[in-house]
Order: structure tokens, then sequence, then C-alpha cells
């Protein structure tokens, strides 16, 4: 019952965080809610047993993205203008979309129970093998590197092939180039 | 379709809260017009998804995957987690590539507004001039 608390808790502060994102025009402070919202969720994956994924959470979501973010809006206007539009269609689509995956849970397996199918298969036939394969206690770190290694390698193209991207995109910009032009006067 | 006992809706309610946030950012997305709150509520939509799929590898009474020394030690599925963790990379790299792109839209046009994007593609769409980025408030 403990568990099932915090976990209310942590939510409870998600839901706020996310509906301060939605109501707040300054981007500023949506950048920092947006960093506290993957902090808390990163708290949320502890109590869910992922501590693997907690970790990398608050490393890459609150750090990495907070920091590309402020990146950003130092290029760019720090305020959202006014909505012009009527929320009742974007509404209407949400609700009808939440209704439907709600809809979609009523036949899931109850969570947290231990039979559900996903322990069925390959989960429970990657622990018990483990031991023999690899020396290391880390479940999680040993199947990324090794079982679903080509996984992580294509993950790793999917980074690559971004990283690219962006330095093609922002080869020619211009903005926020001033203090180079000024230090190249200097020399 | 079961009732709505305490024990369905404490089997769910897990689910529920999660739908509810993977809404709140859908509803940024589709809502707002600003460039920059779309990729945040891209953010929240693709953070949501992962705790559905971590919640779907709990087990109750289970411990994270790290082997302990007693043998009759109960694991969540560690499947799922390393999944997410190769999610939440690539998560990074596309959240990038898309303010990349927004850094290069508010050069060459000078907005990051949808409406005011959509106004000068249909101005130039009209009178076949493109305004620059100097030219505009």
């Amino acid at each position: 019952m403990s568990v099932i608390l915090i976990d209310v808790a942590l939510f409870s502060f998600l839901l706020l965080t996310a509906f301060a994102i939605v109501r707040l025009r300054n981007l500023f402070a949506v950048t920092m809610l947006t960093s506290v919202f993957s902090l808390l969720s990163a708290g949320l994956f502890v109590t869910l047993d992922a501590v693997d994924v907690a970790f990398t959470e608050a490393a890459v979501g609150a750090g990495i993205s907070t920091v590309l973010l402020l990146g950003t809006l130092s290029l760019t206007p720090h305020d959202e203008k006014p909505a012009t539009r009527s929320p009742l269609l974007p509404m209407l689509v949400v609700f009808i979309t939440g209704a439907a995956l709600i809809y979609g849970t009523m036949d899931m397996p109850a969570f947290g129970s231990a039979d559900a199918p996903i322990h069925q298969h390959v989960g429970p036939d990657y622990i018990e093998r483990y031991p023999h394969d690899i020396d290391m206690p880390n479940i999680v770190t040993g199947i990324l590197g090794s079982y679903r290694g080509f996984d992580t390698l294509g993950e790793t193209a999917v980074v690559f092939t971004a990283g690219i991207a962006v330095i093609l995109l922002l080869h020619r910009s211009t903005l926020g180039r001033r203090r180079r032009e000024d230090e190249e006067e200097d020399l | 379709m079961e009732d709505l006992t305490f024990d369905f809706i404490i089997a769910r309610y897990n689910y529920w809260l999660v739908i509810t946030l993977m809404m709140t950012g859908f509803y940024v997305v589709v809502s707002r017009g600003n460039l920059i709150k779309k990729i945040v509520g891209l953010n929240l939509f693709q953070t949501s998804v992962f705790m559905l799929y971590i919640s779907a590898g709990k087990i109750i009474g289970g411990t994270a995957p790290i082997f302990t020394d007693n043998p009759d030690e109960v694991y969540s599925n560690p499947l799922p987690h390393v999944l997410i963790l190769t999610a939440i990379v690539v998560g990074v790299a596309t959240t990038a590539l898309g303010l990349a792109l927004i850094i290069r839209i508010k050069e060459t046009f000078g907005s990051i507004e949808e409406d005011e994007l959509l106004k000068i593609e249909h101005d130039y769409d009209t009178t076949g001039k493109m305004p620059t980025a100097e030219g505009r408030p």
C-alpha cells in the first residue's frame, strides 16, 4: 500500500507540473518545469524498479534536454504569443484519444502482477541464462551490451545521423555568430 | 468488461494516470502554436510512454534487476528497461534535431509561431515575395 501512496504522490506532482507547462507562456519557466518533470519521472522510475532508466532520465532528460532548450531560447523569443485559435477542437481530439486508450487498459493485465504475459517469455529467460553467460550483477547493463547489442548499435546510428543533421542545419546559421566575428577582429 | 471494483481500480490506476499525462503532452502539441512549446509537449508525451512501458515491467514484491545474494529473489522484468534506455537517448537526438530546425526557421522567417509562419507562407503563395527576417517585427 505504501508503494501505491508514493506512486500517487509522484503522479500528482507530475500532473501539476504538466498542467503548469500547459498554462505558462514564459518559455524559460516552461523549460525549467520540463526539467522538474523529468526529475520527478526519474523518481517514479525508481519506485517502478527501473533504476538504470531513472538515472538515464535524470542525466539526459533533466540535464541535456534542458541545456538544449536553453541554448535554443538564447536565440529565439522567450515568450509564447497568446493562442488565437479556439482550444475546443484539440480538447475534443485529446479526450477521444484518451478515452480510447483508457478503454484499451480494461483488458490489460493488472499492474504489477507476476502472471502478466510480459513476464512469461523473454524476460525470465534472460534472467535465467544471465549468470551463466555474463559475470556482472546488473542485468540491464548486460542485456543492453550483449544480448541486445544490435539495438544499441542502431541507437548509435540514430544519434550519429541526428548529430550530422544538426551540424548541417546550423552550419550556415548566422544567429549567435556575432561574438565570433568580434573575436576574429581582435586577432 | 469487469465491474469497477476497488481491486479493479487499484490494478489499473497506474495506466490511467500515465494516460492522463500522455494526453496533457498531446494537448500541448496540438493546441499550442509556438514551436518550442510543441517540442516540450512532445517530450512530455514521450516520457509518459516510457512510464507506460516501465509500469508493464514492474512486479509487485519484486526488486530492481540487479543480482542479490538471495537465490529466491523476484526481479522486475529487465527487458522494458533496456528498450526504454535506448528510447530515451533516441528521444534526445530527435529533440536536438527539432530545436536546430526551429533555430533555422527563426533565422529565415523571423518567427517561431505557427500562425505567423502560415501567414508568411500564404503571402508567399499569393504575391511570390519572401519576407526577410529583418523586415518583420
